[in-house]
Order: structure tokens, then sequence, then C-alpha cells
């Protein structure tokens, strides 16, 4: 959700019972404004919180003039002081992948795991345990990296891309109408299109190049991974992420409102398939 | 002036003069309209005949028209784009459905005068019907000032450009003087010179391509441009070049998507307004006509209604809040509740999210003696539940010699039915009351039976927010969501609500009347409480104790013996020693007593199960102290002085570090017991067969020698 309006973004999303405590969110809209300034980005979202044992972790993006270009992210511990994450790498997401459980709350915290490495001494070839030690920091980024692109979601029409390749926010965009809004197709996956080009030339055929540039929510894997829910008597539209629960996207149909948010344990829900 | 036309069709509603376009055969349709409202002496059709046979004037200009891509000549062009200014005047009048996209307020003073115009022109048309286009053309010429002047004098808006250029043929076709579409329509009017010039014959040319309308809608590319650039002047967007693309695709939506000013509501805004409908009972006073202050008092005095409005801000203070809006409306909700039914305690429970809608849970007590009036025993859903386990004991006792149809019967015994609790005991304490949004009727959970915690325990499922879907899942459930809700809840209540210690203490004589060991299942609420201090609680897990009974992994508070309620059964049971053996080492199931503190809580694999924090660190000496539980996500508490609460706000699902793992199906029965009697010998080999042929010619043989040998035996005793 995007920092400038905030109060009224946390407000739309609270459905799910994900708030903000009113310290934090007094100082979010502080410490945001001032890490647009530092680090000289166009937008700034508020990402969510990936809730820890200890202490829970306030995530921040910043944006730059092309919507669709890498995202730097920031976290924080008290809302104040925020620290950039490197990017994601491939190399981190394999690495963590073998990490399970909640996290600390303690970006040093480091998590041991034990694998079996084939080491091969001359002619012998044997087994040994090695104790692999990752960092929460690295978990964090991958997660974070991981939860972005699995489920951050945006209206169709909300970005365009603009005929020399960049990606803008579509000023003119007023917001979905109420039938469009309560369909999976009227809303992308906010990264690089992956599926896209996987597409027939039928398929492709009548999607407008300007606004149909990211895959749809339509053709997620697994099927029905996604819960749609209109509240307020329609006025609302929120879509929560059953793959990673705890991530929240609302939408007042016919305004220019729409955000998601990420609330949770920072743990895919594996066991979806036996849950629908 | 022009050439005459190169191939002048007699019949413009003739195919090929049709191919043109939409537009002229619109024009000529009005055209062939205009009669009746002109001059209405003359019949239609005779004035169409002459217009049309006489092949003149009109006619021409409209194989003009049709042409015009291939350079026509000017005056005739004008002429027609004449034609067509006035039928997009015309339109603004008479026909609004064809220009949907343009202004309509410079026409609306025009309408009257531009009708008088044309019935001029009619006239004149008329007149000079049979005669030369020089004629027509000088006609027209004539008429050209007083056009101009009409024209001047209602474009008022723009008057200051006309002024300034008020004959300046090329002046007006500077873009930047264009302001509404009917100035471009006019334009025809002004560059009307006695000797075309190429340039002039070029932007022509280019006006009349344009205009030609697409393939498959009657809009041409000119109307659009029209219509866009009014729509960017209009709402003088900043920076218009980036967002030209956008403008442009929702121009076009508009041109085919008419804003319709009817009676009828939205169809898709029905249900906000019917949501809307129903919330606005929960804000109307009940009884509210006229002794208002009276209720007013006798409100104050006694409600059991909660102070939702309370607990949500304590709660917002720890960061877990439905929005206050969301909040005041389940405050009413509850009211109506209340109101509703005769309640004793109300408390919100919490919100369980499902995939499309969402169940608010309201926590009540019945008032004594107002006890389960409409509740239904549904008697024992219990089949359903145990199919699962009818499998593989059936020991094959068949009796082959019976030989008929006889359908065995199972030797498997369902395991005894553990009683449910009673109402107001164990997990049945509290009832509950559900409903899917603010002013929807609540509706009530039944109670849960022992075996539904059991099986709940086993699977996880998504709730669909409707009570009646069924729970399809392996193990499989016993009884539909409802069941399946209330089962949830009971579990979540038992494991996430906590309270201050001290806050609840035991009656003092209710003592150990509970033989058993399973704890004192009641308490108080301790008048001598004073509260710990924040700080305190945060600290330490051992100042926060339960206060909802543990549930046995039997499914019930308090242990009941499976085995007695057999012995109640024995007269029917034949197998009941069987049973009894299966039965006997059942140890009594023991739970944490009541009241336990948390730091007596299992881990979760080395993890705590709670954590604790204060609500704001920067000011701790007025924050709250806030418990979150790991155990179920979505579980929260908050303690503050004397206050204390509990809310679940979430999926309704345990937190399990392992993935779930649904149980393996039973193992496949055997279809018949494998005995000697039914199994199939195996073929003998070929040299068993000649052994046993061998075998039985020997033994013939000797038979037969036999034979002969009692033949002699025989033989001789005859001989004898």
């Amino acid at each position: 959700m995007d920092a400038e309006s905030l109060l009224l973004s946390l407000e739309l999303a609270s459905g799910s019972g994900q708030g903000l405590s009113p310290d934090r969110r007094a100082s979010l809209l502080t410490s945001l404004t001032l890490v647009k300034r530092d680090y000289r980005y166009d937008r700034v979202l508020f990402w969510g919180r990936i809730l820890g044992l200890v202490a829970d972790y306030y995530i921040a993006q910043g944006l730059s003039e092309d919507q669709l270009a890498p995202r730097k992210t920031l976290y924080s511990l008290n809302c104040m002081e925020w620290s950039l994450l490197p990017p994601a790498t491939e190399d981190m997401v394999v690495q963590t992948s073998v990490v399970k459980g909640r996290f600390m709350g303690d970006p040093s915290h480091e998590y041991e795991h034990t694998e079996l490495q084939k080491m091969s001494e001359g002619e012998k070839v044997f087994e040994e345990e090695v104790v692999v030690q990752i960092k929460e920091e690295t978990r964090l980024v991958s997660v974070i990296d991981q939860i972005d692109k699995a489920v951050a979601v945006i209206p169709r029409g909300a970005l365009f891309k603009t005929p020399l390749g960049p990606i803008h926010v579509n000023r003119t965009f007023e917001g979905l109408s109420l039938s469009e809004a309560k369909k999976l197709s009227s809303y992308f996956h906010f990264r690089e299109p992956v599926e896209l080009k996987n597409k027939t030339l039928l398929e492709k055929a009548d999607l407008d190049p300007s606004l149909d540039f990211m895959d749809s929510l339509e053709h997620d894997i697994p099927k029905g991974s996604w819960s749609i829910q209109m509240e307020r008597g329609n006025a609302l539209v929120v879509l929560r992420s059953l793959l990673w629960p705890g991530l929240t996207f609302f939408h007042a149909p016919r305004t220019k409102n729409y955000g998601y948010i990420y609330v949770g344990t920072g743990e895919k829900n594996i066991d979806l398939p036996f849950m629908l | 002036m022009g050439d005459p036309p190169p191939d002048p069709e007699p019949r413009p509603q003739q195919p090929s003069s049709r191919r043109s376009s939409q537009v002229s055969q619109r024009r000529s349709r009005e055209l062939s309209h205009l009669p009746p409202t002109i001059s209405e002496e003359v019949p239609r059709i005779a004035f169409d005949d002459r217009v049309l046979q006489s092949g003149q004037g009109i006619l021409a200009s409209q194989n003009n028209f049709q042409d015009w891509s291939s350079g026509p000549p000017l005056t005739q062009q004008e002429n027609l784009t004449m034609f067509q200014a006035e039928e997009a005047q015309l339109g603004g009048v008479e026909y609004p459905s064809l220009n949907m996209g343009f202004q309509p307020q410079p026409y609306l003073e025009e309408g009257g005068i531009q009708a008088a115009r044309n019935t001029s022109l009619m006239q004149q048309l008329q007149q000079g019907q049979g005669s030369l286009f020089q004629q027509l053309d000088s006609a027209y010429l004539e008429t050209q000032p007083n056009f101009l002047g009409q024209f001047n004098m209602y474009q008022g808006e723009d008057l200051q450009f006309n002024q300034g250029a008020p004959h300046g043929p090329y002046m007006r076709d500077d873009p930047a003087l264009q302001y509404s579409p009917s100035e471009l329509g006019f334009m025809p009017f002004s560059v009307e010179v006695p000797e075309p010039e190429p340039r002039e014959l070029a932007v022509q040319n280019a006006k009349a391509y344009l205009l030609q309308t697409s393939v498959s809608c009657s809009l041409s590319l000119y109307e659009h441009l029209v219509n866009l650039l009014t729509k960017i002047l209009n709402q003088r967007p900043e920076d218009p070049l980036s967002l030209l693309e956008s403008l442009n695709r929702t121009t076009q939506w508009e041109w085919f998507h008419p804003r319709l000013d009817t009676m009828r509501d939205d169809p898709e805004m029905e249900p906000t307004y019917e949501t809307a409908d129903r919330q606005k009972g929960l804000f109307l006073r009940s009884g509210a006509a006229g002794e208002g202050e009276q209720e007013m008092e006798e409100e104050v005095a006694e409600t059991a209604v909660p102070n939702v409005m309370e607990t949500a801000f304590y709660f917002e203070q720890a960061g877990v809040a439905l929005s206050s809006d969301e909040s005041f409306r389940i405050f009413m909700a509850l009211k109506q509740l209340v109101e509703q039914q005769p309640i004793h305690t109300c408390r919100f429970w919490g919100k369980v999210l499902g995939l499309s809608r969402s169940y608010l849970v309201a926590e009540v007590e019945f008032r004594e003696g107002e006890e389960e009036g409409e509740e239904e025993e549904v008697e024992e859903p219990m089949e359903g539940g145990e199919g699962l386990d009818a499998h593989a004991e059936e020991e094959g006792e068949e009796d082959e010699e019976k030989a008929t149809d006889v359908i065995p019967k199972p030797m498997w015994k369902p395991p005894p039915v553990i009683p449910k609790e009673e109402s107001r005991s164990g997990t049945n304490k509290y009832l509950y009351f559900v409903c899917n949004e603010p002013g929807r009727p609540w509706t009530r959970l039944p109670h849960v039976t022992p075996v539904q915690i059991v099986q709940a325990r086993k699977i996880k499922k998504f709730f669909t927010g409707y009570l009646d879907a069924p729970v399809i899942s392996f193990p499989p459930f016993p009884g539909n969501e409802a069941s399946y809700l209330r089962a949830q809840i009971a579990r979540i209540s038992a494991a996430t609500h906590i309270s201050p210690l001290g806050f609840y203490q035991f009656g003092e004589e209710e003592g150990d009347e509970e033989e058993g060991g399973a704890g004192r299942d009641s308490y108080e609420e301790n008048p001598d409480f004073e509260g710990i201090p924040v700080l305190e609680l945060v600290d330490s897990m051992a100042n926060w104790v339960h206060h909802t009974q543990h549930i046995l992994p039997q499914g019930r508070c308090t242990w009941v013996n499976p085995l007695q309620k057999m012995e109640e059964e024995e007269e029917l049971g034949e197998e009941e020693e069987k049973a009894d053996e299966g039965l006997e080492d059942v140890e009594q199931e023991v739970g944490p007593p009541l009241l336990t503190p948390l730091s007596e809580d299992a881990e979760i694999m080395h993890m705590s199960p709670w954590t604790a924090h204060l609500s704001c660190s920067l000011c701790p000496q007025y924050s709250v102290a806030v418990m979150r539980s790991n155990l179920w996500p979505g579980a929260y508490a908050y303690a503050s002085g004397k206050k204390f609460e509990n809310i679940y706000i979430g999926w309704g699902h345990k937190y399990s570090p392992e993935n779930f793992n649904p149980p393996l199906p039973a193992p496949i029965q055997h279809e018949y017991p494998s005995s000697p009697e039914v199994m199939e010998m195996t073929d003998p080999t070929v040299e068993e067969e000649q052994a046993l042929k061998a075998a039985q010619e020997q033994a013939l043989a000797a038979s037969e020698e036999e034979e002969e040998d009692e033949e002699e035996d025989e033989d001789e005793d005859l001989e004898d």
C-alpha cells in the first residue's frame, strides 16, 4: 500500500484484523517520508509485517520511476530506523528453502541446518554432515522476494506501459467496475510477466498491450488459491491469498484506492491442496 | 465552377453508392426526412422522386460525397461538408443518439435557427431543381454571409476568435482556434472561396478521408478526434500528452457505453443498497417512538451487550483491529442479538475468515431456565464418522456350507459413543451465534460432540462461509461446516482464552465435588483482584492463566469412562466381553486443571506458544500488555489494569511446524479368507501327468493280474 495513503489503506485492509497500533502508524508516516527523501524513491510502499517470535519486521519498498523495475526493500524493527536489504538471488532462495519454522525477529539470528554433503578424498567418496548457518536476514530477503513474486497484486489498468517501455502509474485509472472487480482476471501479478509469453497468439489477441502486460491471477496454480470477497456491501473487494496466508489485497471499486499488505508469519501454506 | 460529377448515379440507394459509408446513408435518410418537416404540402414521395430523379443539386453532391476520396471538385465538396455540418446541427436537436460525444451546449441555442436556416436552404434547393450546378452553388454563396453572421452571433464563447478573423479562410483552420465540434463542422463555410487553391484542396481531401467511417462501426476518426479533443479541452488535465492513450481509450469506450439516464437501478449496485438497507435497521432504536428518555434510562441500567468499542480500542493499541467502523457495526449487531434472544452474557468472540464469506462469532450465555428451546437433538451423527474405522476387522468366518447369499455380518463393533457434554459445561459451556455480516440474521451453532472435536483435530480445511456446506475431508468429518466451525471454536477457546492471574478464582463451596481429578470446572470473579502491572504481565507467562477448560484427547473436558456406557447396554450386546477386552486398558485422560498458568503450556518445537509485548514501547506507562498466540495464529489477548479480553481473527487453523499429513487410507479389506478349501490347485506338468498315467497303467495292470490271479484261484476253486 502506498505510504502516502497509509491511514486510509490500513482502514480498508483491516477486515482481516491486521492493523497497526497508532504509534506504529504515526512513526511509519514520519519515517517513510524520510526514507523517500533519503533514498530518492519515486514511490514508497508499506509492504507489511512479518511476525517473529520475539519481534516483528516491518517492511517497506521503494519504487523507481519504472514501476516494474526491481524494487528496493527495507526493513525496520521499530518503524523508525530502516535498513536496506540486498536484492534476492537465486542462491539465497535455494539456500533458505531448507529453513522451516517461524522468524525470530532478530536479523542476526542464525538458523542451523545440517545437511549431508558428498565429500571425496582421493578415491573415497563419503558423506559428511555439514552444518550450514543461515542468517535470518537472508531468509527475510528470500521470503519477501518469494511473496512479491507469488502474490503481489495490482488491479488491471492501474499501471500502463509507455511506448518506450517503462511502466508508469496510470493517472486516469478510476478503479475497476463492480462486475470487473469480482473477477480474478482483472487483477495482475505485480511483477515482471512470466506466463504472458507462453500464451498462444489466440489468447493474446484480445490483450491491450499497454495495459495487459502482466500475468493475471486467473490461471494461478493451484486453482482456488485466492479468496475473493466483497465487503461492506460491495463497496470493497478483498482478495486474500491462501498460498501465503496473511496477504490481503483490497480495492474499492470505482475509486483509485487499492493496495496490498502482508501481515503473517512468512511461511507458505504448503498444505493448501488438502484444505480446499 | 467545379466539374460536373464524373458519373452521376441516379439513385443513391443503389448498392454501388452505398459502399462509401454509413454517414452518407444516414445523410440521405435525413434528407429524405427533412421534407415533411419543411414543406408539408408536398408529399414526401413526390419530393423524393423529384429530388432523386432530377439528379441535380443534392444528388450530385451526394455522388460527389461518395467519390470524395478520388478528388472531387472543391465546391461540391464544400456543399457536401456543409451538408454534413447541417446534419450535425440537426442531430444536436433532433437525433440525440447521433452525437452523444458532442458537446450539446453550443447547439441548443442554435437549434431553432438552424432548423429555420435549413428550411430556407431546402426551399432554395427546391427552387434550384433542374437548374445547373452553378445556380446551386451561387445559391449557397448567397446564403453564406447569412450563415456566417448567424454563426458569429451564436458562438458566444468563440466570439473573440471570430471577430479577430471574421472571413480569414486559413485562420480558422488553425487548430488553436478550434474550440468545439460544432465549429469544426462549420469550417467549410468560412473557407468558401471562389477559386480553390491546391493547398485547400488538400485540406479538404484530408478531412474527407478522416470522415470515412470505420468498417466495423459508424464512427469516423474525425468524429472521434473531435470527441477526444473536446474532452481534453473540457477537462484540462495536467500533461495531456502522457494521458493521451488512455483518454483515447476511454473516449472510445464512452461512445459505445453511453451513460443512460434511466429510471432503472443499476443492477450491479443492488446488493450494495440491500446491505445498506439491512444495516439501517441496526442503527434505528428499537422501540423508538415516544418514551425515549425512559427507555434510555432502563437501557443504561443493565444490558448484556458488551462494550465492543472499548475492546476494539484496546485491541487497536495492540495492533489487532477491525476498523472502528466495522467494530461499531458489530456492536450494533450484538445489540440486536441481545434484544432477540434471552441472553444473560454476551461477548464478541472474534471473526473467522472464510473463502467467500467470513463469520462473526458471538459467545453468549442464556439466562437461567431459558435453555435449548429450539435445539433439536440430532440423534448421533456417529455413523457417518466411523465409517472409516469400519475396515479390515471383518473376520471371514463365512459359512461356505450355507451357500446362500447371506450378507456377512460385520464382526466390528463401533467404539462406544462418548456422550456429548451437557450444555453449560465443558466444551458446551457457551452458546455461539454466527453471522456473515452485521445486519444479517444470527444463526445459532449446534452443540459440539466429542467425536467432532476428535475428528476436527485430524483435518485442516478452509471454511467456505456457508454453514450448511459439507466438509469434504479425509478422515471424514461428522457433520457440516456449522459443526466444524463449532468444533474449531471450542478448540480455539480452550487453547487461547487467557486472563491475568487472580482475575478469576475458584468458588469456595465447590471444593472437591468433582471426583476423578479432572479439576473444578467453574470459577468466579475475584472481587479483590487489583490488577497486575503491565510490565509484569509482559515479563512472565506465569501471570496469565487459562480460564477455559482443557479439552482431553477424548473430546471432552471431563473424562467419561466409555466402559460404563457399555455396561448399560450390556443386554443388547453379545460380544461385550470382546469389547471390554479392547477397552480394558483405557486410562483416564487427565489434562491440566483450570486456571493453569501459561508457563505450563507445551512448547511447539522449541518455540514458545505465546509472544508477549507491550502495545507501545515508547511510553510503557500507559500501554497495555498484549499476548499473541503462536499456536493459533490470530488469537490475541490484552490486559490492562482490571480489564482483559480475548479475541480471535483468523482462518481457524492451528499452527503446526510440520506439514499437514492426512492419514493414509486404510489397507484394503480381504475379499474372502484364504484357506486351503478355496485355493486353486496348480496345474500338473506333463511329467506329472505322464507319471500319473504310468502309475495308473501300472495299477491297472496289477489289478488285472490280481483278477487273473483271482480267476485262477476261482478256477482252482472250481477245479477243486
